[in-house]
């Protein structure tokens, strides 16, 4: 039995007592921001998190990552995630599995292929290799598809997917090992404004910080009420399942635009696969299974794909959608609590932003540049009525 | 190799795994699940799960009354997608 002999990345004991950065939250963008601070030579950070690292939306994704956007910021910036996910092994010691098979969209209306079409070239106009493709060329790169009611369909095949446990964890190492402290089931129960900063209650004692990040996720319009602040996203439930594996057959995740069911195969063999199902949406965080996601996802799925009707589901689960109403983030410093800063409303892709994400704001955060989403997913932007609307939103 | 003790069937997860987890801090249910995978396979951790959070709790010094298990995932025993999609799927009736 080999004696284990690496420390992990979570400290032990209560947090120290004065920090210049506190983080709340341990998810991805909570741990991408802790490390890129770090490495910018910022590291009296401390990141608390209320359960175990990544219990909240970002233990329980789809690890899909795509360059097919609806707008140009996010083009670009998805094609950045994409060239730093490739460099990981080397950066953070971890490999995270990125496999690139492409995501094919499938678009059943005119509607839906007139916005496709204007999307592919947004995104060709920025390097992206997206190509419109007819329903018999899907068809080639998926021949178990039904294509009867397809009107069209775009192909990007760098875009893909990857495990996001080791991520999470090469990022939790990399930011413990430069001296960030990592709190697990360690609970932010309050938090007072005060001349130096804020006075942070926590469940494993008080901390002074000078600024505060709210990187909380679904929970992240509770924290943020904590300062006295209302911010606009909502949770929402969102359910996957997996099913036995199977041989390797599908390259690319597919996605059906107008019911919002996408379908991948991991590298273990099994079909991960989710839809939108329409819920109670009453501000609380909810994450129990339901039989009508199944059935609701097992029809669409069927009819989209017929040979997958002997296939045999394993789990379902479910996970906070942090959703912003115009599908864009929340981020920045909030104006009226100065040293009160948001990196929220990731909505159903926050997993693939965190590492740009992490990147601009750690940057900034330093003393380097401010990157421009700063000012335009800024919360103001709601009350001045200027939405920065994503419509290339799954699920 | 002598001594390699097979703790979850399914996922092939060994003790030495279990160990590592606990090294790095991943000593709870959920967190060593995540890390090894123990418990995802076919039988959704029927057979392992008590034995892998007694050995986790006793690796990491917590008292065995403490142990909690992982949130169990439906459905109950695997169900095909042409049964969960009903009579109007197109799968059957040989389509
Ligand atoms: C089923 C599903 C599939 C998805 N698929 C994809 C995908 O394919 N690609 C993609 O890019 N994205 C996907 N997403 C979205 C992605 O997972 C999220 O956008 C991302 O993980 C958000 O990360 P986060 O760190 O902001 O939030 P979280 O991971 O939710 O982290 C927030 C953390 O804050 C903690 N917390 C809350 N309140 C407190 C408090 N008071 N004190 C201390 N800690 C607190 C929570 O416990 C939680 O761990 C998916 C999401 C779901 C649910
Ligand atoms: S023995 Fe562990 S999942 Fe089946």
């Amino acid at each position: 039995m080999s004696a284990p002999t690496t420390a992990g990345p979570v400290t032990a004991g209560p947090p120290k007592r004065e920090t210049e950065v506190l983080i709340v939250g341990g998810g991805i963008m909570g741990l991408a921001i802790a490390y890129h601070l770090a490495l910018r030579g910022v590291s009296d950070v401390v990141v608390l998190e209320r359960g175990y690292l990544a219990a909240g939306a970002s233990g329980r994704n789809g690890g899909g990552i795509r360059m097919q956007w609806s707008t140009e910021i996010n083009v670009l910036l998805m094609l950045e995630s994409v060239e730093l996910c490739k460099r990981f092994a080397g950066e953070l010691g971890v490999n995270v599995w990125l496999r690139q098979g492409g995501y094919l969209f499938l678009a059943q209306s005119e509607g839906e292929r007139a916005r496709m079409e204007k999307n592919v070239a947004l995104q060709n106009r920025h390097g992206v290799p997206t190509r419109m493709l007819l329903p018999e060329e899907a068809r080639g790169i998926v021949p178990e598809l039904d294509v009867s009611s397809l009107a069209a369909a775009c192909y990007n095949p760098r875009d893909g997917i990857l495990f996001p446990w080791p991520f999470l964890w090469g990022y939790a190492n990399q930011a413990a090992k430069r001296g960030v402290e990592l709190h697990t089931f360690t609970e932010v129960t309050a938090i007072e404004p005060s001349p130096a900063g804020f006075l942070v209650q926590t469940s494993k004692g008080p901390v002074r910080a000078q600024r505060v990040l709210n990187c909380a996720g679904a929970w992240s319009p509770e924290v943020a009420r904590l300062v006295g602040v209302e911010l606009p996203d909502r949770p929402h439930r969102h359910e996957i399942l997996s099913t036995e594996p199977l041989k390797p057959f599908l390259g690319p995740m597919v996605s059906v635009l107008s019911s919002g069911l996408y379908f991948s195969q991991s590298m273990r063999g099994e079909v991960v696969t989710g839809i939108t199902v329409p819920d109670l949406d009453d501000g609380s965080v909810k994450l129990g299974s339901r039989l009508r996601f199944l059935t609701t996802l097992a029809k669409e799925l069927v009819r989209v794909m017929p040979r997958l009707a002997g296939v045999k589901v394993l789990r379902q689960w479910a996970g906070p959608y942090d959703v912003s109403p115009d599908g864009s983030p929340i981020v920045g410093e909030v104006a009226t609590v100065p040293g009160f800063y948001l990196a929220c409303g990731f909505t159903g892709h926050g997993f693939m932003m965190a590492p740009v994400v992490g990147k601009y704001y750690g940057e900034w955060l330093a003393g380097g540049p401010r990157h421009p989403f700063f000012d335009r997913w800024r919360l103001g932007r709601f009350a001045e009525g200027k939405l920065e609307s994503e419509e290339m939103i799954i699920g | 190799m002598a001594g390699k003790v097979i703790v979850c069937r399914c996922e092939d997860v060994t003790q030495s795994d279990l160990d590592h987890a606990v090294a790095l801090g991943y000593s709870h249910l959920e967190e060593a699940k995540r890390y090894t995978g123990l418990g995802t396979g076919p039988c959704q951790g029927k057979e392992c799960m008590v034995a892998c959070a007694l050995y986790l709790a006793l690796a990491a010094g917590r008292p065995p009354s403490e142990v909690r298990p992982f949130t169990s995932r439906p459905p109950v025993a695997a169900i095909a997608l042409g049964t969960l999609a009903g009579p109007d799927d197109p799968g059957e009736g040989g389509g």
